[in-house]
C-alpha cells in the first residue's frame, strides 16, 4: 500500500504488520498523553513530588536523555570535524536519536514546570547567573540545529526527492552540514555542561556541590565529557536493538567498533576524571561542609555505597576496559555488555545528581526523604519512549537512514 | 563621610530568635499564615506538601530521662546574603527567570509570584527547605476569603512562595514615613507578624546594621549562631541558646570534630 514511499532496494514488513506495531506504540503514547493532560489541567499535584523533592523523575529523565542524545553531537563532531569518514554510515541514525532525545527533553520540561504557559519567561526574564538559563538557550538552539540536520533526511524520501526544489535543498543542506555539526558541538558543550552545573553550583547542597574554575563547577566539564562518552554507546545500543527488531544487519561491524573504541577511550578518561572529582569531593569539599563521605550513603533505606560502586566501577571502569581492548570489542557479548553498562552509568550518574541531592538531609534535625513516582510521572516519562519508537519506525520505513543496509542485506 | 552615609542607608533586616524562650506554641506560625494569606489543604496530615512559611522544628538531644532535653526551633526563610554577603543567595542565583530577587536596600529575598513559572530550582537550592510550591490552587473555606489580607496577593497553583519578612509591612511603614516627610522608619514601625505574635517575646526583628535596633547587639551574643554557617549561605536569622547541644545542632560537624 505504501510501497511508493519505501526507499528502493530495501525490504520492509507488510503494511498491516507495520500498522499493528505503530498501533501498539501509539497506545502507550496515548497513555502518556492522557497523563500529560492530567498534569497540565489538574496541576503537579498529580505527581508524587513534594517540597523536599522539587526535582524528581522528570528532571532525571531530562538529564539522562540529553546525555544519551549526546551521541548526535559527538558523532557529528567526529564525522565532520575530526574527519572519521566511516561514521557517515551511522551519523543519520545518531542525528535521529538525538532529535528524539532533545524533543523529548523539551516536552518533559514543558510538563515539569508549574506554569507551562509562562515557560517563555526563561528567555524573557533571563537570569544570566542561572545554569538553567544557559540550558534553556543552548538546548533550544541545539534542538534547532538537530532539526536542520534531520530535515535533509526527510527530503531524501523517494517521493519528496522527486520535487526538484526539495532535491536541491536537501543536497545543499548536506553540503553545509559541517557548519551545523560544529555549531551543534559548540552548543552541546555548553548545555551539557550547564546541566552538570545545575547541581554543581548548589552550594547549599553538599552532596551535589562541587568546586571548579571561574563560574563552572567540575560537574560542568564532567557532564559534557560523559555525554560525549556515553552518548555514542546509546546510539550503538539503539542500532543493535533496531537490528534485532528488524532482523537485519544495518551498520557494518567496523563502524560500530570504531565508535565503540572512541567511546571506550572517552569513558576511560572520563572515569579517571570522575574518580579524581569524587575523591576530592569526599576528602575536601564535603568535609569542609561538615560531612563525611559515608554520611551520604548511610542511615537510609536505598542510597548505600553500592550506588557509587555501580556508577563508577561497574558502569564506568568495566565498560572502559572492555571497549578500549580490541578483544572486548570483537566479542559481541562483551561489546553489548559494555554498551549497556555505559548507558546505565550515565543514567545512574544523572539519577544521583538529581534525586540523591534531594534525599540527603542538610539540616541536622531533618531526616532522609524517600520518593517514588506516581503513575502519571511514569506514564509521561514512558511517553517519549513510545514517541521515539514511532519516529524511528517511520524514519526507518520511509527514509534511507542506513546507507549500508542494501549492501548488507542483498535481495535474493 | 560619603561612604559613612551610604553605609548607614543600607539596611539588613534580620531576626534573632531566643530558643531558650521559645515554647513551641505555634502562635508565630498561625500569625504568619493569617498575615500572608498562606493557603492550606483540607487534609494537612501530609506535611511534605504543606505550606508553612514559618515552620517550627522540634529538636531533641537524643538522651533518655533524666537527661532528655528538647528545643523548639522556628525556621522562617533565612534571607541569605550568599557567599561574601553579595546577595547571591542559593536560591536567587539559580532562578532562571529572575523571579526571586535580593533587595540590596533591605537584604530581603523576595519572590515575584507573577514571574515564577514553577521550575522549582530554587527549592532544590535551598538547604533550609524554606521554599514551598503551590501544588494546588488555594481554596478558602466559605466566607474566609473576606478575611484575607488585602496587602498580600494570594498565589496561584504552580508557583513557589516563601517568607518575605512581611515585606508589605515595610512598604506600608515606608509609605507612612514618606507621607510624614521622613526618610527613615523607627524600629517599631516595621515588625513581622511572627515577632509581634510571640507570647514569650522570643523573636526580635530589626535592622542588623542599625546600632539602635535590638537585633544589632543580640546577634553579637556569645550564644548566637546561625543555621548551616559552614555552607556560607550567610543567613540573616540568628538563634540564641545557652545549651551547647542546641548550638551544635545548627550545623554539621565531622565525627570528633570540635566546634
Amino acid at each position: 500500500m505504501d510501497s511508493a514511499l519505501i526507499p528502493r532496494g530495501v525490504k520492509r514488513c507488510p503494511t498491516w504488520q507495520f500498522a499493528l506495531w505503530i498501533g501498539a506504540a501509539g497506545a502507550v503514547l496515548l497513555w502518556g498523553v492522557f497523563a500529560m493532560l492530567l498534569c497540565w489541567f489538574k496541576g503537579l499535584n498529580q505527581t508524587n513530588m513534594n517540597d523536599s523533592y522539587g526535582f524528581a523523575l522528570w528532571i532525571w529523565a531530562d538529564l539522562a536523555v540529553i546525555a544519551l542524545g549526546g551521541g548526535a553531537f559527538f558523532t557529528g563532531f567526529l564525522r565532520y570535524i575530526v574527519g572519521k569518514d566511516e561514521l557517515k554510515n551511522i551519523i543519520n541514525y545518531a542525528v535521529l536519536i538525538g532529535f528524539i532525545c532533545y524533543s523529548s527533553a523539551l516536552l518533559i520540561l514543558a510538563i515539569d514546570i508549574g506554569q507551562p504557559l509562562r515557560g517563555w519567561f526563561i528567555f524573557w526574564h533571563a537570569n544570566v547567573h542561572s545554569m538553567l538559563t544557559e540550558v534553556a538557550f543552548c538546548l533550544t538552539c541545539y534542538f534547532g540545529v538537530l532539526t536542520i540536520e534531520y530535515v535533509p533526511l526527510i527530503l531524501e524520501n523517494r517521493q519528496i526527492d522527486k520535487v526538484p526544489f526539495f532535491h536541491r535543498l536537501g543536497h545543499n543542506m548536506h553540503e553545509i552540514m559541517a557548519v551545523f555539526a560544529a555549531t551543534g558541538a559548540f552548543l552541546s558543550f555548553f548545555h551539557q555542561g550547564s546541566l552538570g552545573g545545575v547541581s554543581g553550583v548548589l552550594f547549599g547542597r553538599p552532596f551535589g556541590y562541587r568546586e571548579g574554575i571561574f563560574i563552572w563547577p567540575w560537574t560542568f566539564f564532567l557532564y559534557t565529557w560523559s555525554a560525549a562518552a556515553c552518548g555514542p554507546c546509546f546510539t550503538i545500543m539503539i542500532t543493535k536493538i533496531t537490528e534485532k527488531v528488524t532482523g537485519k544487519r544495518l551498520v557494518k561491524q567496523n563502524v560500530i567498533e570504531l565508535l565503540a573504541k572512541i567511546s571506550g577511550w572517552m569513558i576511560g578518561t572520563y572515569i579517571i576524571a570522575k574518580i579524581i572529582d569524587t575523591w576530592y569531593w569526599a576528602k575536601v569539599t564535603a568535609p569542609a561542609a561538615g560531612f563525611n563521605l559515608m554520611d551520604f550513603y548511610s542511615n537510609n533505606p536505598f542510597y548505600g555505597i553500592w550506588i557509587l560502586v555501580l556508577e563508577i566501577v561497574i558502569c564506568g571502569v568495566v565498560p572502559a576496559i572492555i571497549l578500549t581492548s580490541e578483544k572486548g570489542r570483537k566479542n559481541p557479548a562483551a561489546l553489548m555488555t559494555a554498551i549497556i553498562l555505559a548507558v546505565l552509568g550515565a543514567c545512574v550518574n544523572r539519577w544521583v545528581m538529581v534525586l540523591q541531592v534531594m534525599a540527603v538531609p542538610v539540616l541536622t534535625f531533618e531526616n532522609w526523604v524517600m520518593y517514588y513516582p506516581s503513575w502519571q510521572e511514569v506514564a509521561t516519562t514512558i511517553l517519549p519512549v513510545a514517541y521515539g519508537v514511532i519516529l524511528i519506525s517511520l524514519s526507518y520505513r520511509y527514509l534511507p537512514i542506513f546507507p549500508q543496509e542494501q549492501e548488507l542485506n542483498p535481495e535474493v | 563621610m560619603k561612604e559613612e552615609q551610604s553605609k548607614e542607608k543600607v539596611k539588613k533586616f534580620g531576626m534573632v530568635i531566643d530558643l531558650d524562650k521559645c515554647t513551641g506554641c505555634g502562635a508565630c506560625m498561625v500569625a504568619c499564615m493569617a498575615e500572608n494569606n498562606v493557603p492550606f489543604k483540607e487534609d494537612e496530615s501530609k506535611k511534605l506538601d504543606s505550606i508553612t512559611w514559618l515552620r517550627i522544628y522540634k529538636l531533641t538531644n537524643g538522651k533518655s530521662f533524666p537527661d532528655a532535653d528538647i528545643c523548639y526551633l522556628p525556621r522562617p526563610c533565612q534571607h541569605c546574603g550568599g557567599k561574601g554577603d553579595h546577595g547571591h543567595s542559593p536560591c536567587v542565583s539559580v532562578c532562571p527567570a529572575t523571579a526571586t530577587d535580593y533587595n540590596k536596600e533591605t537584604g530581603i529575598v523576595s519572590q515575584i509570584y507573577t514571574r515564577c513559572f514553577g521550575c522549582r530550582y530554587c527549592m532544590a537550592a535551598c538547604p533550609y527547605h524554606a521554599r514551598y510550591f503551590n501544588w494546588w490552587d488555594p481554596v478558602w473555606p466559605d466566607g474566609m476569603e473576606k478575611y484575607l489580607s488585602p496587602n498580600v496577593s494570594v498565589r496561584m497553583r504552580g508557583v513557589v512562595e516563601k517568607c518575605s519578612f512581611c515585606f508589605h509591612r515595610y512598604q506600608l511603614a515606608m509609605d507612612k514615613a514618606y507621607y510624614e516627610g521622613r526618610r527613615e522608619i523607627e524600629e517599631t514601625e516595621y515588625q513581622t507578624a511572627c515577632t509581634q505574635s510571640c507570647p514569650a517575646n522570643a523573636i526580635a526583628f530589626g535592622d542588623l546594621n542599625n546600632s539602635g535596633h535590638a537585633v544589632y547587639e543580640l546577634k553579637k551574643d556569645k550564644n548566637a549562631f546561625r543555621l548551616l554557617e559552614r555552607l556560607q549561605t550567610n543567613p540573616k536569622v540568628y538563634y540564641l541558646s545557652s545549651r551547647e547541644w542546641v548550638r551544635r545542632a545548627g550545623d554539621n560537624y565531622l565525627k570528633d570534630e570540635k566546634k
